[in-house]
């Protein structure tokens, strides 16, 4: 048979391993930025641009999407061609997926410091960007796919497979879980309101972690360990079986997330019984990597490029275990909306997908820039440092994590809250804060390091742009199968099937049910609970746009701790018109669900000055001050919009309600301006109608409110 | 809660999708060789490994 040249495109390679390395050098900076706000809340710099609530979410999708997001592209981008013996389908599209990703990475930044959010966590891009996104993923699949016909290597290695288990459900997931209203060219509202929305977010949430921070890496791993240590993987039929077993356990574990809350019970535990069942494939391939270096551990003594990938497989590991004793609810009932969750996920973002990209790049900077790496003494160095970081970390957090949970469940003998002062527990972990911010500190001086290596070794070296390879072409595969006709329409309609059948059912499903059957479910099971005020709703808005959702949940769990601290626990009827769900997922402050309720209740001049300056009314606490919350008009252009799209999403306004909306807004701000202008003017507040405060106060007086009425009600 | 019905059939959708993947390799002979695979991994076919082919003939 006639051998065929051709050439492997390096420079697409190069590209997004240039970005990965930027974009984690951005992505690292504001996580450390967020870090030290935790012992320095001064690091906000009274910007509303720099607030934990603005700057957390731009961390998150910094390191997922574009640090781990360009990550994976390089890696495919460079193993696939290999694995395939085939160069990219389309340099234009490869261009395209590159400068289109980057392009939606530089909008996120610019967006979300600028207030536009979802508030949905790893979700947080507003919907222009979110049809950005699904664009440039389709492109993705379109040169992978079209890649992997033109092959010539009939056998799809295991990677592969998990590249295309990716890419498949990263689609299904991201459409789903965007399902949203615009309202204007930069907000919407999620389509789903309450229980319904937090479900299909927490799908989204777990599936995420699971398809675009896990099965890329896996195949990755596939990749570039063997390649590394230059020996097979250790059992190349235990990766196929745990990949199979891996991608059907993973879609169904996302309860997980919402134990102990409105959800319920049976969905819960379906949650739990599948994420106990993913540790057996999480960890075959956990062993399979690990023994893939078996008698061969002097090569890791050696090489920089194996000792991080033996950490993040180990990282990998110590997660995946982690995680399925977490989905237990004995377990989540103390974990839950603490930093404890916060150590978990940086065990695996920093070790397992840090450390495997890292592991990554030094291995490919070598080949790309066809020289030896610049300097292995200052790899092992950030190898070591990286490492500590961890440690240092995760360690404190853990601590950090399982000290305030007891400290929220725990009773005097008398049998009154030993804390009753949210505050308290916090500020006691303050010093784990600080140890946190010192390994994150530690991780991005290795991080550093190892910029400036990657920039010697490139320097030093000839970039390899086009690498010339050969292989033989498919040879037709004879008809030795029984079963002729269905082979070889498979054998000839991989992709189309694969593609088609995803838009059918993401066009003919989500479109036709979604707006049909999800806004006549969302009937009100509480009576008492009504739809919020346009001023209310406005605040609402407010209080996304600030992020506060990032560190006050919504959502009282039923334990004794909880409904002695905040009162009756949250009831899924209470959420029926709440597009988004606002119960977050972490307590850096204390649960607001009944901020507004008599027993919560605090003046609106509290609030007020609170949202000035935290630390004036609440010494020693470390929320941020808003100031700018007095000086900021809230937009009255677009209430009738807002209203509208409220009645599109099923909350029973009146049909001409939109336009008499803003009628209302005036009356309730100015009611809430005249109560509590008296006290603030005497402090030499100034105070008016407009201000996106009064809005805000406006919302957190309200939450709670309604279900104390069908109480009151009830007991007459 | 009928957004339960929504998740369900995505996911069974992307099941469905797994499966059928899953019927293809098997049928198309992807696993009829479990090992041979992880070692031709390790091999980049570049240009010049025909001299492994001139050595063969010559011996």
């Amino acid at each position: 048979m006639q051998v065929e040249k051709f050439k492997y495109d390096n420079k697409i390679v190069k590209l997004f391993a240039y970005a990965t390395v930027f974009w984690g050098v951005i992505g690292m900076l504001v996580g450390l930025l967020v870090a030290f706000q935790f012992i320095f809340p001064s690091l906000s710099f009274n910007l509303e641009y720099t607030t934990f609530g603005r700057v957390r979410p731009l961390h998150t999708n910094a390191v997922i999407f574009a640090f781990v997001g360009n990550g994976i592209f390089a890696g495919v981008y460079y193993s696939l061609q290999r694995l395939l013996k085939a160069r990219m389908y389309s340099d234009l599209l490869s261009k395209i997926n590159f400068w289109g990703w980057q392009l939606i990475i530089v909008s996120a930044a610019i967006t979300l410091p600028l207030g536009y959010t979802t508030s949905k966590e790893y979700a947080e891009l507003e919907w222009p960007i979110d049809i950005a996104i699904a664009l440039i993923w389709v492109v993705f699949g379109w040169n992978m796919f079209a890649t992997i016909l033109k092959r010539r290597e009939r056998h799809l290695y295991v990677a592969i497979w998990f590249y295309i288990a990716t890419f498949v459900t990263v689609a299904v997931l991201h459409i789903v879980n965007s399902f949203e209203l615009p309202v204007t060219f930069m907000k919407s509202y999620s389509w789903y309101a309450g229980v319904q929305d937090a479900l299909v977010q927490w799908w989204y949430g777990h599936n995420a972690v699971a398809f675009f921070l896990t099965t890329p890496y896996l195949g990755l791993m596939y990749y570039f360990v063997p390649k590394a240590a230059n020996r097979p993987v250790f059992s190349y039929r235990l990766s196929i079986i745990h990949f199979w077993a891996l991608i059907f356990l993973y879609i169904w574990a996302g309860p997980h997330h919402l134990l102990y809350t409105a959800l319920p019970d049976w969905a819960q535990s379906l949650g739990t019984v599948f994420s106990v069942m993913l540790i057996a494939p999480s960890w075959g391939g956990m062993i399979n990597g690990l023994l893939t270096l078996r008698g061969a551990w002097d090569k890791v003594r050696d090489s920089a490029v194996l000792k991080f990938m033996v950490v993040a497989i180990t990282a990998y590991g110590m997660s995946t275990f982690e995680g399925p004793m977490l989905s237990l609810k004995n377990v989540n009932a103390i974990a839950h909306f603490t930093d404890w969750i916060v150590a978990h996920v940086h065990v695996g973002a920093l070790g397992w997908n840090g450390f495997l990209t890292f592991g990554m790049l030094y291995y490919l900077w070598p080949k790309l820039f066809q020289t030896k790496l610049w300097s292995v003494k200052l790899a092992n160095f950030h190898f070591w440092i990286g490492t500590l970081g961890i440690l240092f970390y995760a360690i404190p957090l853990y601590w950090a994590g399982f000290t305030q949970s007891q400290m929220w469940n725990d009773f005097t003998n008398e049998g009154f809250l030993k804390y009753p002062n949210f505050l308290e527990t916090v500020t006691n972990i303050i010093p784990m804060y600080a140890y946190r911010a010192i390994g994150g500190l530690l991780y991005y001086v290795g991080v550093i390091v190892m910029v400036v290596n990657l920039v010697q070794t490139a320097k030093s070296g000839v970039f390899l742009a086009e690498e010339e390879a050969e292989a033989a072409p498919l040879k037709k595969l004879s008809a030795n199968y029984k079963d002729e006709h269905w082979h070889r329409w498979f054998e000839r309609k991989p992709t189309q099937m694969l593609i088609g059948s995803l838009v059918v059912i993401l066009i003919g499903g989500v479109i036709e049910m979604v707006p049909t059957f999800l806004v006549k479910s969302n009937v009100p099971t509480i009576a008492s609970v009504k739809p919020y005020t346009p001023l209310e709703l406005i605040g609402r808005d407010i209080y996304i746009k600030e992020g506060c959702n990032n560190c006050h949940s919504q959502m009282i769990r039923p334990f004794r701790s909880e409904t002695e601290r905040y009162g009756e626990y949250s009831k899924a009827g209470e959420f029926v018109y709440d597009h988004p769900f606002l119960w977050g997922s972490k307590r850096t402050g204390p649960d607001l669900a009944r901020e507004g309720s008599a027993k919560l209740k605090k003046p609106n001049s509290w609030h007020f000055k609170h949202m000035y300056d935290p630390r004036s009314v609440s010494p020693g606490s470390i929320m941020p001050p808003y100031p700018w919350l007095l000086d900021k008009s809230y937009d009255t252009t677009v209430t009738a919009a807002k209203i509208r799209a409220m009645i599109t999403l099923g909350v029973p306004y009146e049909e001409d309600y939109p336009e008499k909306a803003n009628a209302d807004v005036e009356k309730q701000a100015n009611e809430i301006v005249e109560e509590m202008r008296g006290t603030l003017e005497e402090e030499g507040f100034e105070v008016a109608a407009d201000r996106e405060i009064v809005a805000l106060i406006a919302y957190l007086q309200r939450l709670g409110v309604d279900i104390e009425k069908g109480n009151q009600t009830a007991e007459n | 809660m009928s957004v339960l019905i929504l998740l369900i059939l995505a996911s069974l959708a992307v099941a469905i999708i797994f499966l059928l993947a899953f019927i293809w390799s098997v049928k198309n002979g992807q696993y009829e060789d479990d090992y041979t695979p992880s070692v031709r991994m390790l091999f980049d076919n570049k240009k010049h490994t025909n001299l492994n082919q001139d050595k063969s003939t010559n011996q």
